[in-house]
């Protein structure tokens, strides 16, 4: 068993990186996720790892020292909060055309604009339907505990190089600022050269010797077919990401008449309400996603054939409840429930969504 | 006289000039005199002779020489409008010995990319910036650019760029050899081939400064483009002199290593 910790969601994020082995952070300060950056500056990881952390001028410039980093076979990161994510948009279209692997992290805040700094859901969409210009798509893994901050740094970077894709972690005002008890990862060395060579030898930028061709990252093809091709081989790609990397909790299930489905600290408090409509006596169960993408559509279609109902509960007016419906394609009703723009929902709040949704109100 | 076969002229004694072999056999895609064609072929010839092909990640553009990734045998990365800055400083931050360097149009340098630049700049990356000045938007069909000349008529200045309009054009170059993590700043041309050598010259430094890891190194190109300013290769290479060379004077503007006063020294003390 790994170091037991006390530590808030945002600094364990920083903590596993540097013991993950991370190459490179590059970030730009905004709430609620600036512990980020400060744990790594305070912790001065180049002086033991050699990891290299840089305050950039923006998160537009993040995210291309990401591009620039990435392109060289290096695990590079960043972490940001919702208005910074929007900034960085065109640089992740970038990334997911040039096939570059990274990791980031969205510390979601309550929107549009410069919205509010308390937790919020709403940028489901942006992380899930590709959010920059193209047909792309990039991992969503949404943690529900500080514990998950930690794993999912490693699993958001091995993801990232296996399919040579960025990965995000779509977390949120609670899970970035709340403490927990987490189990840190042991420290791994960073890539030595060689091994950036064996894993990434066939495409990083890493100069060019005589006995291979010069590696060009880039996202360009003025030839229409060619591009088009390209895309065939996107798409292909993120085929077999669905095929594999489907990730999802469940609770309370197997005897459900009803479902709720809720992801990140959303999901933390409809555990609650699950316990308290249970002990109403109605029969409910939960389905965490732990990838929003890709999403676990066919755990809930099989689901509609078992419950009368559900529940989509996030912090948002309405956004992984198109999934579900999706999902459902019209076979039950799919209804949705959130407090947004800030406000964290109460699990009672849920009860009574769900009582008003499902039981004719109360 | 006797009768000379071209083939009997065509030993290796005779040469005098080859193409770099780091130029690749590709077909430029430059418009009839282009800069872009002769500054590819310096910083080609500069990698060549140092002997760094192996260790040099050049990053490309969107502009007219987004392509450039065709002409110079070396890995590359190809950035976003105006932030290959930013690629730089991760590429060169993550793998200090190698040499990094950007090239870069008006538009993506002294536009879009102007927060890239000068804080890439200002950070004193250990990187080479060349940046061929032609003061317009080439790629995109002739539009103003920051650096459009007053007076100077353009796709998206029809009449003339008029400063109550438009702005001034600007000396993006003067600025960066305000910065204290700027090394080496130069402006060059590359329209004869005097020029071409002293350009070629300042590149090399620009590339040899990486290696002393002294701060940044930024390298303008006074540059024509026949095709946006609807001129001939000879009437803009006129134009330049005459127009470009008087608002863009030619020349160092800041050297730290000859200079021991040098801003970058200063501040780091
Ligand atoms: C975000 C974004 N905005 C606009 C463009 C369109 N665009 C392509 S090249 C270019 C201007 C390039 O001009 P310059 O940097 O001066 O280079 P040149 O083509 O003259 O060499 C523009 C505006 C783009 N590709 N991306």
């Amino acid at each position: 068993m790994g170091e037991l910790k006390l530590m808030k969601g945002n600094e364990v994020i920083a903590e596993a990186a540097i013991r993950y082995g991370a190459d490179g952070y590059f970030g730009y300060p905004i709430t609620p996720q600036s512990e980020i950056m400060e744990t790594l500056m305070a912790q001065k990881p180049w002086e033991t790892t050699g990891m290299v952390v840089l305050q950039a001028e923006s998160e537009v410039a993040s995210i291309n020292m990401l591009y620039g980093g990435a392109a060289c076979g290096k695990r590079v990161m960043t972490s940001s909060s919702s208005p910074g994510l929007s900034l960085m948009l065109e640089g992740v279209s970038y990334l997911a055309g040039a096939e570059l692997p990274c990791l980031l992290v969205n510390v979601v805040r309550g929107g549009p604009g410069l919205g509010t700094i308390q937790p919020s859901q709403a940028d489901y969409f942006q992380a899930t339907k590709g959010g920059g210009h193209g047909d792309y798509q990039i991992i969503v893994l949404a943690p529900a505990s500080v514990q998950e901050m930690n794993d999912f740094v490693g699993l958001g970077f091995d993801l990232a190089f296996k399919y040579r894709i960025p990965s995000l972690i779509l977390s949120d005002g609670v899970i970035g600022q709340m403490m927990e008890k987490v189990e840190v990862s042991d420290y791994k060395p960073r890539w030595t050269d060689e091994e950036i060579q064996k894993i990434s030898g066939s495409w990083a930028t890493t100069g060019k010797t005589k006995n291979r061709e010069r590696h060009i990252a880039t996202s360009l093809d003025l030839q229409a077919e060619k591009m088009e091709e390209h895309n065939h081989k996107l798409q292909a790609k993120y085929r077999e990401i669905e095929k594999n990397e489907v990730r999802y909790e469940e609770f309370q299930t197997d005897d459900a008449e009803y479902l709720l489905v809720a992801y990140g600290s959303s999901a933390r408090i409809c555990q609650k309400s699950v316990t308290l409509l249970r002990q109403k006596g109605i029969k409910v169960g939960l389905l965490r996603p732990i990838t929003v993408w890709p999403f676990p559509s066919q755990r809930i279609a099989e689901l509609a054939n078992q419950v009368k109902g559900m529940l989509a509960v996030e912090m948002s007016a309405g956004q992984m409840v198109m999934d579900v419906k999706l999902a459902v394609n019209g076979k039950i009703p799919v209804s949705h429930f959130g407090r947004y723009g800030g406000v964290v929902h109460s699990p009672g709040e849920v009860v009574e969504a769900f009582e008003k949704q499902f039981l004719g109100g109360k | 006289m006797a009768d000379i076969e071209i083939k009997d002229i065509i030993k290796k004694e005779n040469l005098v000039y080859s193409k770099s072999k780091i130029l690749t056999d590709n077909e430029m895609h430059y418009c009839p005199g282009c800069s872009h064609g002769t500054s590819h072929k310096l910083v080609a010839e500069v990698i060549e002779e140092m002997g760094i092909q192996e260790k040099t990640i050049g990053i490309s553009p969107v502009g007219c020489s987004v392509l450039a990734y065709n002409y110079l045998d070396i890995d590359w990365q190809q950035a976003a409008h105006g932030r290959a800055p930013a690629l730089a400083t991760a590429a060169k931050r993550l793998m200090p010995d190698h040499f990094v360097f950007t090239y870069q149009g008006d538009g993506d340098l002294a536009s879009i990319g102007t927060a890239e630049i000068l804080h890439a700049c200002n950070r004193g990356e250990n990187i080479t910036v060349i940046f061929v000045n032609n003061a317009i938007y080439g790629m995109t069909g002739g539009q103003m650019a920051p650096t459009t000349l007053i007076g100077m008529p353009t796709a998206t200045s029809p009449y003339g760029r008029e400063a109550a309009l438009h702005g001034f054009p600007l000396k993006i170059t003067e600025l960066i050899a305000q910065l204290p993590g700027v090394a080496y700043v130069t402006r060059q041309s590359v329209h004869t081939p005097a020029a071409a050598r002293k350009a070629k010259k300042a590149i090399r430094k620009g590339f040899e400064n990486q290696e002393k890891k002294i701060g940044t190194s930024f390298i303008e190109i006074v540059s024509t483009c026949s095709s946006g300013w609807k001129l001939s290769p000879v009437a803009s290479n006129q134009w330049m002199e005459e127009h470009m060379f008087k608002f863009y004077p030619l020349g160092d503007l800041k050297d730290a290593e000859r200079d021991n006063e040098a801003d970058y020294k200063k501040y780091i003390e």
